[in-house]
């Protein structure tokens, strides 16, 4: 604050007023209509205050949208996204900053490349990937003529026919989203910033490197990785195409697909107030986590982009 | 197929190259450390570049390999192998039902740059993304700067502006959908009583709207925040002297604080067209499936219902080649950015 100027500061505190007012009017129509009957809700023009309805409705949308079911799904994929990346990123990260071998950079390109291609861009390919992941290993053996020769040795014709399909699994939901580069990227970023002193007072003293990892370099992480934790819950929570493809059963839906089957087309009747109801109870866990660990959410998000 | 062999063959071959790099690691290191020695900059930035640590531990591949192979092997299955799928359908043409497949060099992308649905797909696409990115850098630009103007009720208002970063974009795209339904919507009415005939189940303008404005209130906040962390960035001596000088705050931020956040700025702008690329599938396929009559129908939508409705196999895998090489020049110029934080320290 270089020099006073109250208008000033009353045209900023508009500014975020309004910004907040912003945030928070879907927010609040949210909570009006679910706490509406359904002929409520229908009325024109829509009562501006909330009515008495607000726990029924969550009953209902609770029991509709099989929360209890879709809950502990979404529950269990975001902490798989969350614990896979973080561990997978953490180890190959240690690999590429402390490690001197031939093909390091190949690694490195190979993992950097994968940054940021969403998977949104190659979704027709990885669901059949997924669909079936034992399809390449089909593939090597059909081009190495594993068959061939085995019949050139044994004489018996055979045909192998490999399948491991990963749809309605947890796996299938949670593996191809952990297929990205960024944590792995943000690691490195913070192990390059590790003073070399302790590695070398860690070698002097007899450590092995996974030893070296587990004792100095884990702990030293622990605030990057809550940091990134965060992000990485928000990002499967709210995860959407990946298990509205992939989840053809309905008790393998997220809360988010399920909700999606909340929303009132134009031939059902516009139960808005249970859609809207939903939503709030779907939003709910992400919001909280959001509050509650805001610096290290602010941490995670500017670190993790970088 | 060469690609997906390397990794293990070199695994195979890795005690030989251990042997012969042992002795070149031990000749590296100290050539290394004495270039640190010399404490020169560029030293330490060689160090960087090359991503390695100067106390490491030098040891061959196999202790690499095994920590390595976890984040290869998803890589492999999930990433590259899928890509080269979509880079080979791409050239490939089949029927629904893959009986018939034929090689068809680049007829998939010629028929789709020919065809008026990938055109009109191309427009609303760059319609929806300049839009939303003017409307989210615009307002997260002002609202940074009332933040950092202000010092009462900084966090409160932070804390709330920062919301929508937790709400999934289904979830935003729903809230908004209600808002402007044209039947119950509570800003609807507002619009139907200022006589606008708002209907974005109709009107391909309509629903653009609606969706822009959903995906950028969703948004605001990512760029409100790197905004805000880089103006905190900003030395106090610079705005003071500029204040002494006699420039007032507005000029201050115009002059000063606007051309140092530029980095920042340009890396938003990217990220901004990548969420408007890619992340905003939900908000479309929860608000407007497309529609009407392919008004909102963006890229990656198209990709999405070629695949797995229309079953046109090779044209979403050209799709998502062209959509690829795009995400990749967005990663590349990302990657620019880095380079320049890092050198000037912004």
């Amino acid at each position: 604050m270089v020099e006073r100027s109250p208008v000033l500061n009353m045209v900023c505190h508009a500014i975020l007023i309004a910004g907040a007012l912003t945030v928070c009017v879907p927010l609040y129509f949210a909570f009006v209509a679910g706490s509406l009957t359904v002929a409520e809700v229908q009325k024109v023009p829509l009562p501006w205050l909330p009515g008495s309805q607000f726990l029924d409705n969550l009953q209902l949308a609770w029991a509709k949208g099989n929360f209890s079911r879709t809950f502990l799904n979404s529950v269990v994929v975001a902490l798989g996204i969350t614990a896979g990346k973080i561990a997978v990123s953490l180890l190959s990260a240690f690999a590429i900053t402390y490690f001197r071998f031939r093909y390091r950079m190949l690694a490195f390109w190979l993992i950097f490349m994968s940054l940021m291609l969403p998977i949104e861009v190659r979704i027709v390919p990885t669901f059949e990937a997924v669909a079936n992941a034992a399809l390449p290993l089909q593939w090597l053996l059909e081009t190495s003529h594993v068959a061939d020769l085995w019949r050139w040795i044994s004489g018996h014709e055979v045909a192998i026919a490999l399948e491991w399909n990963m749809v309605n699994t947890y796996p299938g939901l949670i593996l191809p989203l952990i297929a990205s580069a960024t944590a792995t990227f943000l690691f490195r970023q913070f192990f390059l910033t590790i003073p070399d002193e302790l590695c070398e007072a860690a070698r002097l003293d007899g450590a092995s490197p996974l030893h070296f990892f587990w004792s100095i370099l884990l702990p030293l992480s622990v605030p990057n990785m809550v940091a990134l934790a965060i992000i990485l819950f928000l990002f499967g929570w709210n995860q959407y195409l990946w298990p509205l493809l992939f989840t053809t059963d309905k008790d393998m839906a997220t809360a988010v697909i399920a909700l999606k089957g909340l929303i009132p087309r134009s031939d059902s009747e516009p139960a808005w107030n249970i859609a809207m109801s939903g939503a709030l109870l779907t939003m709910l866990p992400p919001v909280l986590v959001v509050l509650l660990l805001q610096r290290w959410f602010i941490k995670g998000l500017v670190d993790s982009s970088k | 197929m060469t690609l997906r062999l390397s990794i293990p063959w070199r695994d195979a071959r890795a005690p030989v190259l251990q042997r012969k790099h042992g002795s070149a690691g031990s000749k590296a290191v100290p050539a290394a450390a004495a270039g640190s020695a010399r404490a020169s900059g560029r030293a330490a930035r060689r160090d960087q570049e090359a991503g390695l640590k100067r106390a490491n531990f030098g040891e061959g591949p196999g202790l690499p390999t095994l920590l390595l192979l976890p984040q290869l092997l998803i890589l492999l299955f999930f990433f590259f192998i899928p890509s080269l799928r979509a880079l080979m359908q791409s050239v490939l043409l089949s029927d629904p039902f893959g009986n018939n497949v034929q090689f068809v060099w680049f007829d998939n992308f010629k028929s789709l740059l020919a065809s008026s649905d990938y055109r009109q797909s191309i427009a609303v696409t760059f319609w929806f993304t300049v839009m939303q990115n003017v409307l989210t850098l615009g307002s997260a630009l002002v609202l940074a700067f009332a933040t950092d103007r202000i010092v009462r009720g900084r966090s409160a208002y932070r804390t709330i502006i920062l919301l929508p970063y937790a709400i999934a974009p289904a979830i935003a795209g729903i809230l908004w959908a209600f808002l402007f339904n044209p039947a119950v919507g509570p800003l609807a009415q507002v619009l139907h009583g200022f006589g606008i005939s708002w209907d974005p189940n109709l009107n391909p303008n309509d629903a653009l709207i609606l969706v822009t404005l959903a995906a950028s209130w969703k948004h605001i906040c990512y760029d409100y925040i790197f905004l805000v962390v880089g103006l905190l960035a900003v030395p106090v001596s610079l705005m003071e002297a500029a204040a002494v000088d006699g420039a007032g705050p507005i000029r201050r931020f115009v002059s000063i604080a606007l051309p140092m956040l530029g980095p920042t700025i340009f890396f938003l702008t990217v990220m901004n067209f990548i969420y408007g690329f890619f992340e905003t599938f939900a908000i479309i396929d929860a608000v407007t499936k497309g529609g009407p009559a392919g008004a909102t129908n963006i890229l990656v939508y198209k990709v999405f219902v070629d695949g797995f409705v229309n079953l046109d196999l090779g044209s979403s895998a050209a799709q998502s080649v062209l959509l690829m090489s795009f995400a990749l020049i967005c990663t590349l110029l990302q990657f620019r950015y880095f380079d320049r934080k890092v050198n000037y320290g912004v």
